[in-house]
């Protein structure tokens, strides 16, 4: 491998990280808030590039305009999740929460199919096609979208928990949804809020990364359990760390499907696995949680 | 009250063995057919609902092991020859070794842990099916497959397939029947409860686990071999990531822990596929409206639910006629 060819793995997969650290963000809120694992998360990143490619295919409306239409269209389909399927289950045994939340994966994954579109659908670069190099690695200006779009909503994300009084009530209802109560935090409300920041995240992802990678209706399993090894890695509480183990998957993957193309998603799955297996199994043993 | 309940059971269930006896002789190619695959897809339910329903675990991926027993079957006799015979009970010994190590590790996760971990191993074993060209054919498939006879006497025809599945199909209810009311369903049952309960009382949890997914991968496998003698052909896509959610709605549809309602629950999805699944993605949107709806309002799944529904029903109108009388 030479060096031009390791740079350009590592900053494909650091693109290809930056969506990963969006989609494990919104699985550790909505986790953290909730204790609800969201099997729908990537559904969201999915839903992203479809509204958008809806959006620009039906108007003439500015890309700026259309990213803008897409994450509150997404949102609100966030919310109508948490409101119409979570919440009248939230008392439920884990699998059958599992159960839901697939069920709303696939409704989202039928009614895009039905509605929007079966195929795979491509959207314009935001400014362009242009490339240029760096260290022998190419580098669309797409990609710089994606990685500071993503590094602008990763930051807005932690100083909204971090800085704020919202962010201060979602991280009480994560620590004890009953004490939280007692402080006057509507524990309802910051489950359906964290649902909104979730899907808010996916979608931005979703958005940014469609010109770069056609959107299909099938997309979102698979991107999925990437965010959700990223969010185990960082415990889904250790944000920085989140993000560190969605760049790291990103670049892995690249590297390893260097070598081997053909089972590229096979042997990237295959050591996502093991890290969660080795990773879970340390978190069950920590927290005793599930 | 209960014996009179009990007799009606068994009528019912004679009614509808009689029935699924008789079926093929009305001639009906075409329900004869669909019966075949609801067969096959009963081996496959019956198998989940001992795993989801009485163990209370997970699996996102069994159509993995399900494409396993199809594909080994297939590739030992279309390439290399082997009888059908000989390549069914190796099919499934070799999944139920690619089952046990796989839950090996896969069964030290819990609850979300694990429905994700199974989901992986469902993806990757697709990427195979698919990536492993020079044996699975890849995307393109794998023709040729040799039908299964016995003797002179070939299940050629539907209508002689349709007894030989519903016959593996029996075989498999007796087999799971017999698990569940024996010591060892005690004990999943025990495992569904509280494992830390089942633990503290000499049960070893992570060995019934996996011995039940193991058991379950056996039973994809066998209807995978079945499957593929009946197409004479395989492909990688029957076995992919919907499947197997469609799998868990057949179970969640024939109430999880109901072995006998795993046959209505693969019934019903082969049927709405048959109506809804040729006009694009309706059928999905009706798959995931049904996991989200029974889950909120029946969570022992839809045929138990309605059940209760009726038992409620009764007790109230009972109850209301108590009252008028004592008036």
């Amino acid at each position: 491998m030479s060096s031009d060819q390791l740079a350009q793995y590592l900053f494909t997969g650091l693109t290809q990280g930056s969506l990963y650290a969006l989609i494990a963000l919104g699985f550790a809120i909505t986790y953290t808030v909730t204790g609800i694992i969201n099997f729908a998360q990537g559904e969201f990143v999915m839903l992203g590039g479809m509204f958008s490619y809806y959006i620009l295919d039906n108007t003439s409306l500015p890309i700026a305009a259309v990213f803008l239409i897409s994450v509150i269209a997404v949102s609100l389909v966030g919310v109508l999740l948490e409101l119409l399927a979570i919440r009248p289950a939230r008392n439920s045994p884990v699998v059958s929460l599992i159960i839901i939340t697939i069920g709303a994966s696939i409704l989202i994954r039928g009614m895009v199919g039905e509605y929007i579109s079966k195929d795979a659908v491509p959207i314009p670069s935001f400014t362009g096609d242009g490339k240029f190099s760096v260290l022998g690695a190419v580098v669309t200006y797409q990609s710089l979208w994606v990685i500071g779009i993503a590094l602008v909503s990763v930051v807005g994300f932690y100083l909204l928990l971090s800085r704020t009084m919202i962010g201060k009530a979602l991280r009480a209802c994560s620590i004890n949804k009953r004490t939280a109560s007692l402080m006057g935090i509507n524990a309802s409300n910051m489950s359906t809020l964290s649902f909104l920041i979730s899907a808010a995240l996916g979608a931005i992802g979703g958005i940014v990364i469609a010109p770069l990678a056609f959107t299909q209706v099938t997309i979102g399993v698979s991107l999925g359990l990437r965010g959700f090894v990223a969010a185990a890695i960082g415990g889904f509480t250790n944000i920085p760390l989140i993000v560190a183990g969605a760049l790291g998957l990103g670049i892995l993957e690249q590297l390893g499907g260097a070598t081997l193309s053909a089972y590229k998603d096979a042997i990237a799955l295959g050591a996502l696995l093991v890290v969660l297996i080795i990773r879970a199994g340390w978190l069950q043993t920590a927290t005793g949680s599930e | 009250m209960a014996g009179k309940l009990f007799k009606w059971q068994y009528l019912i269930i004679a009614l509808i063995a009689a029935g699924l006896i008789l079926l093929p002789f009305s001639g009906d190619i075409y329900y004869t057919s669909i019966m075949v695959i609801i067969a096959i897809y009963s081996m496959l339910t019956i198998g989940l609902c001992l795993l989801m329903g009485y163990t209370g675990q997970i699996s996102l991926g069994h159509a993995a092991f399900y494409g396993t027993g199809a594909f080994i079957s297939a590739i030992t006799t279309a390439k290399y020859g082997w009888s059908p015979w000989l390549a069914m009970p190796v099919a499934a010994i070799s999944t139920a070794a690619i089952a046990y190590f796989i839950g090996l590790p896969i069964f030290r996760l819990r609850g979300n842990y694990l429905a994700m971990g199974t989901l992986g191993m469902g993806i990757i074993i697709w990427v195979l099916f698919n990536e492993l060209d020079q044996f699975t054919g890849g995307p393109s498939g794998l023709p040729g497959v040799p039908g299964l006879s016995i003797g002179g006497f070939a299940f050629d025809t539907d209508f002689r397939y349709y007894y030989l599945v519903w016959g593996v199909c029996a075989v498999m209810l007796i087999i799971s029947y017999n698990i569940i009311h024996s010591r060892s369903g005690r004990a999943l049952r025990a495992i569904h409860g509280s494992e830390a309960a089942s633990e503290a009382v000499g049960i070893n949890v992570s060995q019934f686990k996996i011995q039940v997914f193991v058991l379950s991968a056996v039973f994809a496998s066998i209807a995978g071999s079945l499957y593929v003698h009946y197409l004479a052909y395989v492909s990688p896509s029957p076995f992919d990531f919907m499947f197997s959610i469609k799998l868990v709605v057949m179970a969640v549809i024939g109430g999880l822990a109901n072995i006998w309602g795993a046959v209505f629950g693969a019934g019903a999805v082969v049927m709405i596929d048959q109506h809804l699944g040729t006009f694009g993605e309706l059928d999905t949107i009706l798959f995931g409206l049904i996991l989200i709806l029974v889950m909120i309002f029946m969570s022992h799944g839809l045929i138990p639910g309605i059940g209760d529904l009726y038992e409620k029903w009764r007790t109230r109108r009972a109850k209301a006629q108590d009252a008028l009388s004592s008036k």
